[in-house]
């Protein structure tokens, strides 16, 4: 066995198992971090395939990103193990014939047509192949419209969810970072001219009556 | 020298002795990496001294030297303290997640045009995908201390990151628009011919912001809200001891060095020396690397001591509202300048 093999079954065993502990697993947190370890894993055998501009991305994008923020929704969740618990067994019948349609229609598929002869292994690339470089010139010249078209329905949503959540409350407090910029000394500071007092300026009977009370 | 090691080690098999080569490539890269991680604390808790006129440690071994050391062994002997009712897994994998992307990103950095451990074509994609992941300690480790306080910092720490991330992104792809190359060694080679030519000039914008966002990534002072002592005790290691909160040190300050490091590399030339003539070029090309990190990284010291701590929505502000529109902008000046006006060469 050469060390790509070994890495190759390291990794997919991990993301299998990873992928296995997001459904099965109660606490919402630890379900998210096993979904980051089974994205994490999928990119290491990605890279085992030479797609490393993928598998980079797919880091950067749901790892680094997506998952951050989807993590930061779950673990402000009051978390009720009880109840999660509560549903097992009535959604059991449903989910296990989802279950066995998902898998016996990848196994028609794999099995009809799918086999060693047809996906023969990948043509090793010379060491000065660009992965990224290949992918974005495939993207900028032969697929640039349906790209653009991608980027801007991606825009469309990004505006619409801004949109959909962003409400004026009229009560909140916030300050206006351009005026405080502008703000000089005379606006917020008063400096009053005085003679100092020391006592010999302050009649001698005051001040001791002062100590006194 | 590979040779040698493979008539070495003939007998054993294959797999074996390609994991033995790169494991001890890793030491070679660590093991220099962890005493500068050691001594860059000594030097922040001398230097911020001067700066505020003590003269800092002093006691252990000759001028303090030994410090460092002496800190790494008082945290091994200490108890690492598990709350009873925080999550004990993530609790001790959380500093560990918070360690391994500061030190994994390494395997791609070229110290010299010849000396990287792994020349990958996507290597500034890399850096940028695991700094991302060095999150996932600090959030994991809030949540699973299961405390107020640690939480807090947490959520702080996480909407911090992903903004400047953003920034830091996108100052990056300035970078490789000038370089037109993801490959971290390849932006060295396009910076050659002297001080003038380095990134800082033609990229000077996206140098300022990317160094602020670094900063901001790694939770620094300025924007070290994430553990502002005065509001939230220490923030998301609060519950931390002995060599848990060790490596969420280490972790901190080898992210400080990994940052001083990649802005040499894409806008201060790297290993090149600022003039390309001969009292220069005599000295090694790691000399050059190593000094301008070092400098880059004094920068890091130098803020904490000058800067009071930002206010949270000012944090937020600077990141969307004034560093990403600024690195849209120069992007777009880029792109421009190099194909579509005459000083397209200033520009890469």
């Amino acid at each position: 066995m050469t060390f790509l093999q070994i890495a190759f079954y390291v990794f997919s065993a991990i993301l299998v198992v990873s992928a296995g502990m997001v459904v099965t697993i109660r606490n919402p947190v630890k379900s998210a971090l096993f979904l980051v370890l089974a994205f994490f894993s999928a990119s290491c055998v990605w890279i085992t395939l030479q797609a490393e501009f993928l598998a980079i991305v797919l880091v950067l994008v749901y790892v680094g990103a997506v998952m951050v923020l989807f993590l930061f929704v779950v673990m402000m969740l009051d978390i009720d193990l009880a109840k999660l618990r509560a549903g097992f067994t009535r959604y059991l019948p449903i989910g296990s014939v989802i279950a066995i349609l998902l898998v016996g229609e990848i196994a028609l598929v794999m099995l009809g047509s799918f086999n060693g002869a047809e996906y023969a292994n990948p043509a090793s690339h010379a060491a000065d192949y660009s992965n990224s470089k290949a992918l974005g010139l495939q993207i900028y010249t032969d697929y640039v419209y349906a790209f653009e078209i991608a980027a801007l329905i991606l825009l469309v949503a990004i505006i619409a969810a801004i949109a959909l959540t962003m409400r004026r409350r009229p009560n909140t407090k916030y300050n206006n970072p351009t005026e405080q910029v502008k703000v000089n000394r005379d606006d917020r500071l008063r400096i009053v001219k005085m003679k100092p007092e020391t006592p010999a300026d302050t009649p001698a009977d005051t001040v001791i009556r002062g100590k006194e009370s | 020298m590979h040779d040698f090691y493979l008539s070495m080690t003939g007998w054993l098999p294959e797999f074996l002795q390609t994991t033995i080569w790169i494991m001890l490539k890793i030491v070679l890269i660590m093991a220099p990496l962890m005493v500068c991680v050691a001594y860059f604390t000594f030097a922040e808790r001398k230097l911020i001294g001067y700066m505020q006129t003590r003269i800092g440690p002093n006691r252990v071994g000759p001028k303090g030297w030994l410090q460092p050391i002496a800190d790494a062994l008082k945290l091994l002997m200490k108890e690492i303290i598990i709350p009873t009712k925080s999550n004990k897994y993530l609790f001790l994998i959380a500093p560990i997640l918070s360690l391994a992307p500061a030190l994994a990103a390494w395997a791609v950095m070229p110290f010299t045009s010849d000396l990287v451990l792994a020349n990958i074509d996507a290597s500034l994609l890399y850096v940028l995908a695991l700094t991302s992941m060095g999150v996932y300690g600090v959030i994991v480790a809030g949540w699973a201390s299961n405390s107020k306080y640690a939480f807090l910092g947490a959520m702080r720490s996480a909407a911090q990151i992903v903004a400047y991330e953003i920034a830091m992104g996108f100052a990056l792809v300035g970078v490789l628009m000038a370089a037109g190359s993801l490959n971290l060694r390849e932006i060295v080679l396009h910076q050659s011919g002297g001080l003038w030519e380095w990134y800082w000039l033609p990229l000077f914008p996206l140098f300022i912001v990317y160094f602020i966002s670094g900063v901001a990534e790694t939770n620094r002072a300025p924007f070290d809200v994430a553990e502002g002592e005065s509001e939230i005790v220490a923030g998301f290691h609060v519950e931390y001891s002995g060599m848990a909160f060790a490596v969420f040190f280490l972790a901190e300050y080898a992210n400080m060095i990994l940052i001083a490091a990649l802005t040499v590399l894409m806008f201060l030339g790297g290993w090149l020396p600022p003039i390309e003539a001969a009292p220069f070029t005599w000295l090694p090309g790691v000399f050059w690397f190593f000094a301008k990190t070092c400098v880059v990284a004094f920068f890091f010291l130098w803020f904490r001591a000058t800067f009071p701590r930002y206010r949270y929505d000012q944090i937020m502000r600077l990141g969307w509202k004034v560093l990403i529109p600024v690195t849209l902008v120069w992007i777009v000046i880029i792109g421009l300048g190099k194909f579509y006006t005459p000083f397209g060469s200033f520009f890469s």
